[in-house]
């Protein structure tokens, strides 16, 4: 498989030169040459104005596919609870289960919490795949992949969602080696080409400046890290009924090269910049560290937390859980106020789907403005504390919008 | 000890600029670097040999023949030797045909106690790479690390997680994927610069043919995953109302209408 | 002819630009304010290498060569001329003498440290009545059994107090003149060398600019650098070299005001419109750019002929001249491109202008270049 050229059609345009993400295409004697940096995307067929660009097929190993059927996702837990994104794995699973007529499955390993596998079937799952064992109450690579892969090898699953946490970015790829099959990293969007059941995966590339949909075609499962924070959560139905199996995996001591022999909480508070309804963010414009003092207050007032553009968090004013963004978290929160943030494309990857955004800058042509709702254009430090002061009199200004209206 | 370090060359995200009018990327004058995470990595490794002198760290990269540079610097850093596995078979790999052909060569390498990667690079940003390499070659691993300590034949290390660390304990050969939180990287020495590039073959280029790799397991062809479409993410189509006047009037304003459409 | 440098000298470029960004501009305003020497980036600077960039590597330095050391210094420079100057001074005056004139004994003993950066050097030349002409030296030496006796005082002497070797000039032969001077190394620590006033200037000011007093201070009789009245002739041929990094510090200057402006113009709105769209001041960038890649042509091409062994009295000279010049020039437009922002602390361009103007003035004032050209167009 690969991008060819019919060179006696190619009119030496460029427009596949401009369009290329990978910068893969060299004209050479006013004929398209294809390099070696190419991915493989199909911008270019797309561009071509003669079609004279296309995507040769190649022969390519797999598996049969129609032995695979069953949507399963990954029920990560921590200290026996499971994480809000299984919540949200469920959701976007069980949507993908009813498209493709077919079963959702939770798979969760640990070590007697059989209420929160009963609680995954409230949440949407038809069943719950519940690996018992003393050796799977704390996460390790070397336990859980070998429990998975064998209920995959036997089970045969034709989709996978993990979600995309500190330890489902180490189970999946590990996983996916182990099976012989694709994985797409960090999903932000997840579709169905219900004809030949296939999961588009779309995933933010080149640091969120280029959006990617992922197949894979010929290999099952087809695996996704899905990010936290980015699907609707599944609502609790109590009524919802399912099937719980419970298996008892074999395990051994020694099946675990890479011992778990302390398991430490941070006594920092966490950041739970997912779940909060407002955010306030800090960028490069608040010059300093100290800058945070007034992003704090005004998350203060409002009862939201403070967030934080990548450009800080590299200078070290702040430190990373704070970081929104492509390399950071992404928030959909209902208030975002982005404060002194230009809006670099990798920033609006983590937040534009917040419900309202405001933005506050100096200059008016920050792209920030572009995804805002409401935006003013001015210095922060002026802004902020008009803000904070208008917050406290939000009642008094009501009153006397009112009272104009009613004039 | 032997220790094999990962890592790739990268544009440098930083500098990569959206064209406002075509809206397709920039890439024109935009830096290759090597890529943060595997700088962290290759630190971890530098540190190790400070410490244990007659630790050998080889760097291996994949990619086009102008990523020699990215090892020369690594070399310029303090590693030993340098590998570039650079082939047109590789071309269009996804993660698992990318650590297949990695893997291939690790094990020609062989009798290495700790092979290093960041924990993702910033182009692709996957994190895959280095937990598929050590599936491929039998080894365990141990990603986000953030702090290693080295004691006779096994490695402790902290990894990270969202809310806190396991402290894990492995004997080698074990695969580590660092995070930045690892180390403080050093600047490549002005003296390795110049020993780089006066010893020509310090850094040796391997072909899918040097090493025993299955050609149906790299490339396009022996990639799982492939792009089916890319695009440039959409924008948002809310029109953004500006709020004039003064900073007062503008905070009163805004305060009004958060108000009014409840948001707050 | 080639104008792309080595893939060395660019991996040098990348490596010195990334150090400036990272460790030195983010305390350039602050010492440039308190007028702290900025020990932790010289051992920094140290570790990586880059104080001993243009010498063998058996003489402890990195292998390098004489362009890849200008670039060095420019690019420091770019961030805070304070950092470039320490660099320069060290290399050009203080090591550079004693890796061309000195013994191998005092190479292993002297410039190895110095090249391996355990060590910072200074130059000692000027003294108060001896400025622009060097040869009225009053600090004299006189042999003393197998000592050197040491007595008078040095002023404006850069890395002074900071450095731990000094090349210091002296007379040996007052009768002789400038044939009467010559070189020796004073080690930081002898007995009756200590440090007098320290200068508050005006720009570079966390640089250590001081004075240096021998007062009987002894110093042993293998530390005669070059023969007894060559002294003259080494502190010429020092300067010369000097002046290529001095040359490349104001090339580094006028690049970071540059920078500076292109960032401001377009950022900053007047009249409804970013600065950079109004024609009369993108008239005065287009000249400040021109000027400085004229003057980096200049400096790279002095030093290109250093590393080479060809001629570069003249082209160091020219390389200096012109690049103080266009230093003082676009630091002052920069200023003026910022308008009243410009002439805060807010923002780096004015202290650029305060630093730009040393450039005019030491290792050889803009009248001195003119001098040395002039006397090699007119010989």
């Amino acid at each position: 498989m690969a991008i060819k050229v019919i060179k006696e059609k190619c009119v030496g345009c460029g427009a596949c030169v401009t369009v290329c993400p990978a910068d893969a295409i060299n004209m050479i004697d006013k004929k398209a040459i294809i390099t070696d940096k190419c991915i493989a995307c199909g911008a270019c067929i797309n561009k071509c104005p003669v079609e004279a660009i296309f995507k040769e097929e190649g022969n390519k190993g797999g598996v049969n596919i129609d032995e695979y059927r069953g949507v399963w996702v990954f029920a990560e837990q921590r200290e026996g609870k499971t994480l809000n994104v299984v919540r949200e794995l469920l959701g976007e699973g069980r949507k993908i289960a009813d498209e493709l007529e077919t079963e959702l499955t939770a798979v969760l390993l640990g070590h007697n919490i059989e209420d929160e596998a009963n609680l995954l079937i409230k949440y949407g799952a038809d069943k719950v795949i519940y690996a018992n064992h003393e050796l799977l109450g704390v996460y390790t690579t070397d336990g859980y992949a070998k429990v998975i892969y064998d209920l995959i090898q036997e089970r045969k699953p034709e989709i996978m969602l993990i979600g995309a946490t500190n330890i489902g970015r180490d189970l999946g790829p590990r996983l996916s080696a182990k099976v012989h099959t694709g994985l797409t990293a960090d999903c932000t969007r997840l579709d169905v080409d219900k004809e030949n059941r296939r999961l588009m995966m779309t995933r933010p590339a080149f640091g969120g400046n280029l959006m990617a949909t992922i197949l894979c075609p010929n290999h099952r499962p087809q695996m996704s890290t899905v990010r936290p924070g980015v699907m609707e959560k599944a609502k609790i139905d109590e009524n919802r009924e399912g099937i719980v199996q419970v298996v008892k995996p074999e395990l051994k001591d020694s099946d675990i090269k890479a011992k778990v022999i302390e398991t430490v909480k941070s006594d920092k508070p966490v950041v739970a910049l997912e779940e909060a309804p407002i955010i306030v963010s800090g960028g490069r414009g608040l010059g300093g560290e100290e800058g945070f003092k007034l992003i704090e207050d005004l998350a203060e007032k409002l009862g939201g937390v403070v967030g934080a553009s990548r450009a800080t968090v590299d200078s070290q004013w702040i430190e990373q859980s704070h970081q929104v963004g492509q390399t950071g978290k992404t928030v959909r929160p209902g208030l975002y106020v982005a404060c002194g943030i230009s809006g670099a494309i990798q920033h609006l990857a983590g937040m534009q789907d917040s419900k309202c955004i405001v933005a506050i800058n100096k200059d008016p042509n920050a792209p920030i403005f572009e995804v805002a709702d409401y935006g003013i254009v001015g210095d922060l430090y002026e802004v902020i504390p008009e803000l904070i002061q208008a917050l406290d009199n939000v009642d008094d200004i009501m009153e006397a919008v009112k009272a104009l209206s009613n004039e | 000890m032997k220790i094999i370090v990962c890592l790739k060359q990268v544009p440098d995200t930083n500098e990569v600029k959206i064209d406002p009018v075509k809206g397709t990327l920039i890439r024109e004058g935009v830096p290759s670097i090597i890529n943060p995470d595997d700088r962290n990595a290759l630190e971890e490794a530098l540190r190790i040999k400070d410490e244990h002198p007659d630790t050998l760290v080889t760097v291996v990269s994949m990619g086009p023949p102008q990523a020699d540079v990215a090892l020369k610097e690594a070399l310029a850093m303090g590693a030993d030797d340098a590998i570039l596995l650079s082939d047109r078979a590789f071309a269009g790999s996804d993660t698992w045909a990318t650590s297949t052909a990695i893997a291939g060569a690790l094990d020609k390498i062989g009798d290495y106690d700790i092979i290093f990667c960041g924990r993702q690079a910033i182009d692709g940003d996957t994190a895959q790479v280095g937990p598929q390499i050590a599936e491929h070659l039998g080894i365990p691993q141990i990603t986000y690390v953030e702090q290693l300590d080295i004691e006779e034949g096994k490695v402790i290390a902290r990894r990270a997680l969202e809310d806190g660390y396991y402290v894990v304990e492995c004997e080698t050969p074990v695969l580590l994927t660092a995070i930045k939180e690892l180390n403080e990287p050093r600047y490549p020495s002005i003296k390795g610069i110049y020993k780089a590039y006066r010893e020509e073959d310090r850094v040796k280029v391997w072909s899918a043919n040097d090493y025993d790799v299955d050609r149906e397991n790299i490339g396009l062809d022996g990639s799982p995953t492939e792009v089916n479409k890319s695009f440039t993410p959409p924008g948002r189509d809310s029109a953004c109302e500006m709020l004039e006047g003064n900073s007062k009037e503008a905070s009163r304003d805004l305060v009004v209408r958060l108000k009014e459409r409840k948001i707050i | 002819m080639n104008f792309t440098l080595t893939k060395e000298q660019e991996m040098v470029r990348n490596v010195m630009r990334e150090f400036a960004e990272n460790e030195v501009e983010p305390i350039a305003a602050d010492i440039d304010e308190t007028g702290r020497f900025p020990k932790e980036n010289v051992e920094k600077m140290a570790r990586a290498h880059m104080l001993g960039i243009p010498f063998p590597e058996e003489y402890g330095g990195a292998g390098g060569d004489e362009l890849a050391y200008a670039i060095a210094v420019e690019e420091l420079s770019r961030k805070c001329a304070t950092t470039g100057v320490i660099l320069s001074a060290h290399t050009s005056l203080g090591s550079w003498p004693i890796y061309k004139y000195g013994t191998e004994e005092q190479k292993q003993k002297y410039l190895v440290p110095l090249a391996k950066g355990e060590k910072l050097g200074a130059f000692g030349l000027t003294e108060p009545n001896a400025g622009t002409d060097a040869a009225g030296q009053q600090t004299v030496a006189v042999l003393d059994g197998d000592e050197y006796v040491l007595n008078g005082s040095k002023i404006f002497i850069t890395n002074g107090g900071q450095a731990e070797i000094y090349v210091i000039f002296a007379m040996t032969d007052r009768m002789k003149g400038t044939r009467g001077i010559s070189a020796f190394i004073v080690e930081a620590d002898t007995p009756g060398f200590s440090i007098g006033k320290i200068e508050d200037k005006l720009g570079i000011r966390a640089s250590a600019t001081s004075e240096l007093i021998f007062q009987n201070c002894r110093i042993p009789k293998e530390n005669l650098l070059g023969e007894e009245g060559k002294g003259f002739k080494i502190a010429m041929s020092t300067l010369d070299g000097g002046r290529i990094g001095i040359a490349a510090q104001a090339l580094g200057i006028a690049q970071g005001a540059l920078d500076e402006s292109v960032e401001y113009l377009k950022e900053r709105e007047q009249f409804g419109r970013p600065l950079s769209k109004f024609q009369g001041l993108q008239w005065m960038v287009a000249d400040m750019g021109t000027e400085i890649e004229a003057a980096r042509l200049l400096v790279y091409r002095a030093a290109f002929n250093k590393a080479n062994g060809l001629p570069y009295n003249k082209e160091a000279a020219m390389a200096k001249l012109f690049a103080a010049n266009t230093a003082m020039n676009v630091t002052t437009k920069a200023v003026q491109l910022h308008g009243g922002y410009g002439y805060t602390k807010d923002y780096p361009v004015e202290r650029m202008m305060r630093d730009a103007k040393i450039t005019e003035i030491y290792e050889g004032t803009s009248q001195v270049q003119q001098m040395v050209i002039a006397g090699n167009l007119l010989r």
